[in-house]
């Protein structure tokens, strides 16, 4: 890591920090839900932008995420910190599987394959079989956690939403980490080199069978943690929050936000968080017009995401000491 | 016989590969002794690279037996290939095209590194010291090859001669015993052809490799074996050294047409 991205990345996260304190509770909620997407669409990323596999499905493991967290704190009496890893376990060993049966599938059959998980997810939701836990098509209201005492024992006062706002940033800057060891390492350059050519990854002595599947699994649980997340922030889940809208939203998150890039899922997920309200400011009539004005604009300046445009933009800054060394080609 | 199979290093025995109604390979047989540079040759279509994909794994035989250090490759599954010691560069390219030189080359090492999903994921001691020895590696390679200066370059924008190198530094990133190269000097100008031959030998004299190489370029090729096997319609036409070969008056109907 340069000493430059160093220094960004501090100023970010303690700009971060500062934030509750100086925006409204409403405000402070909905940049729970950015943190929320960013880690969702972290994992997305995973998969689809360094690994190449398409997902139209990844809101499936959303809802799973969610109704992990709902179920365990409304059955169970669990507290929420603590269904927090088991969603994210859950989705793993759910998203590794879905991941086997779908090695067998590349491109738009995988697309269509993970499209067919999305729109099945809703009515497995409202089923009779799963009623009694899933509370059916009244989903399930959960308790607004408190901060903990300890907190105020020391000193600190926060209010529900601001205690919430820091422990999803302590889970998202958890997760980045560890997307960051796993992307700029050999597990990263693996799943790169599958994308890139798949029989040559396979000659280099890559189980390309392995590392997708478990592509498809870390990828899954990156989002279930984010579902189990947002459910505790939204304090309630129904089966009709989690269609293939919400798949679709995913994937938009990462084009926009830039494919393969890490920072990429922090500004997919300020678009899918805020865009959608800035359209519904513009237009009470037709929000979705809007949005797609807005989508059309994105991808047409900024076909690498905002990601590539910041990194060209930055490059353009530093030009001269990023550039290649034109003149050194044979 | 036993003593002779101790010493091939490579063993192909009437190995047959059928697409459909296609016979690509019809019985071939031949050895590969270490140390040896053995160049493939035979017309477009004799099987060559057929036969390269079946040693990789990426095609079945339908009959016969390759036999890698006296084991049996049949049932090793593709991604174990590489790790046994069998590298290879491809005819038109395979490199990972986003990633710069030095990824490739480090890709090339996945065999031999260390550290899974979650190894990497905590940054477990043993799996940084992997990645820095794969890292140290893949720079020496370069150091080898003379493409220090394009370590971080995206291996997409360089010229086309220039990634043959990176391939063959990927190639050689495992530490491979054995070595395929698919047509080392194909797209190169005459200058590179020249220094190519050079440092494949050159490559063989440092690394102790075995070299099996299918080209075209007959006087480069004829240059660098020490044996050759001739190929044509999938059968194993002549077989001997580079002299005994040019003159043999079935490879001569072969390329002339009959």
């Amino acid at each position: 890591m340069s000493k430059k991205v160093v220094t960004v990345t501090i100023l970010l996260i303690a700009a971060a920090c500062v934030l509750p304190f100086v925006v409204s509770n409403y405000r402070t909620f909905q940049l729970t839900l950015v943190l929320v997407y960013a880690i969702a669409l972290l994992g997305l990323n995973i998969l689809t932008g360094y690994n190449g596999q398409i997902s139209l499905g990844h809101g499936a493991f959303y809802a799973i995420g969610a109704y992990t967290a709902a179920m365990l704190m409304d059955q169970a009496g669990m507290p929420y910190w603590a269904t927090i890893p088991i969603a994210g376990a859950v989705c793993l060993l759910a998203g590794f599987l879905f991941g086997l049966p779908a090695l067998r599938l590349e491109g738009l059959y995988l697309a269509l394959a993970t499209f067919a998980l999305a729109v099945s997810m809703p009515p497995i939701l409202k089923s009779h079989l799963l009623e009694r836990w899933s509370g059916g098509v009244q989903g399930i209201v959960i308790v607004k956690p408190d901060p903990p005492a300890f907190l105020a024992d020391v000193g600190i006062k926060l209010n529900p939403d601001q205690w919430l706002y820091y422990f999803a940033l302590a889970i998202a800057l958890v997760l980045f980490v560890i997307g960051w060891n796993l992307i700029y390492g050999r597990i990263g350059r693996a799943l790169i080199a599958i994308r890139d050519h798949h029989t040559a990854a396979e000659a280099m002595g890559i189980n390309t069978a392995l590392y997708k599947s478990l592509a498809f699994g870390v990828s899954a649980m990156y989002t279930g943690i984010a579902g189990a997340l947002g459910a505790i922030a939204v304090q309630f889940v129904a089966p009709d929050s989690f269609t293939v809208f919400l798949s679709i939203t995913l994937l938009v998150g990462i084009v926009v936000g830039g494919l393969a890039s890490l920072s990429g899922a922090i500004y997919g997920a300020l678009f899918i968080q805020f865009v959608p309200n800035i359209a519904d400011e513009l237009s009470k009539a037709a929000p979705w017009a809007v949005f797609g004005i807005f989508l059309i604009g994105f991808v047409y300046l900024m076909p690498t995401g905002v990601a590539g445009a910041m990194r060209a933009l930055l490059g353009r800054l530093g030009r001269g000491k990023l550039s290649p060394p034109k003149e050194a080609l044979p | 016989m036993a003593a002779e199979a101790g010493q091939a290093l490579l063993r192909v025995q009437d190995v047959a590969v059928r697409f459909g109604g296609i016979v690509a390979l019809d019985g071939v047989s031949f050895d590969v002794a270490p140390g040896r540079i053995v160049g493939l040759i035979g017309p477009n279509g004799a099987g060559k690279t057929t036969l390269f994909n079946c040693i990789s794994r990426l095609y079945e035989c339908d009959r016969g037996d390759i036999a890698f250090d006296g084991v049996s490759l049949l049932t090793v599954p593709r991604h174990r290939v590489a790790g046994l010691g069998i590298g290879r560069t491809f005819q038109n390219l395979a490199l990972f095209r986003s990633m710069s030189v030095l990824d490739n080359v480090m890709v090339g090492r996945h065999c031999r590194s260390q550290g899974g999903f979650f190894a990497n994921a905590l940054r477990l001691p043993y799996a940084v010291h992997s990645d820095a020895t794969a890292r140290d590696r893949a720079r020496e390679l370069l150091a080898v090859l003379d493409l220090e200066r394009f370590a971080e370059t995206r291996v997409a924008d360089l010229p086309f001669g220039t990634q043959k190198r990176v391939e063959l530094a990927r190639a050689l990133a495992a530490q491979p015993r054995l070595l395929l190269l698919d047509e080392p000097a194909s797209g190169l100008n005459h200058e590179e052809v020249g220094a190519i031959g050079e440092l494949i030998r050159a490559l063989r004299e440092r690394l102790r490799l075995t070299i099996l190489v299918v080209e075209h370029h007959m006087q480069l090729l004829m240059s660098l074996s020490d044996w050759v096997v001739a190929l044509n319609f999938g059968k194993r036409i002549a077989e001997g050294t580079p002299a005994e070969v040019r003159e043999h008056p079935e490879l001569v109907r072969a390329y002339l047409g009959s």
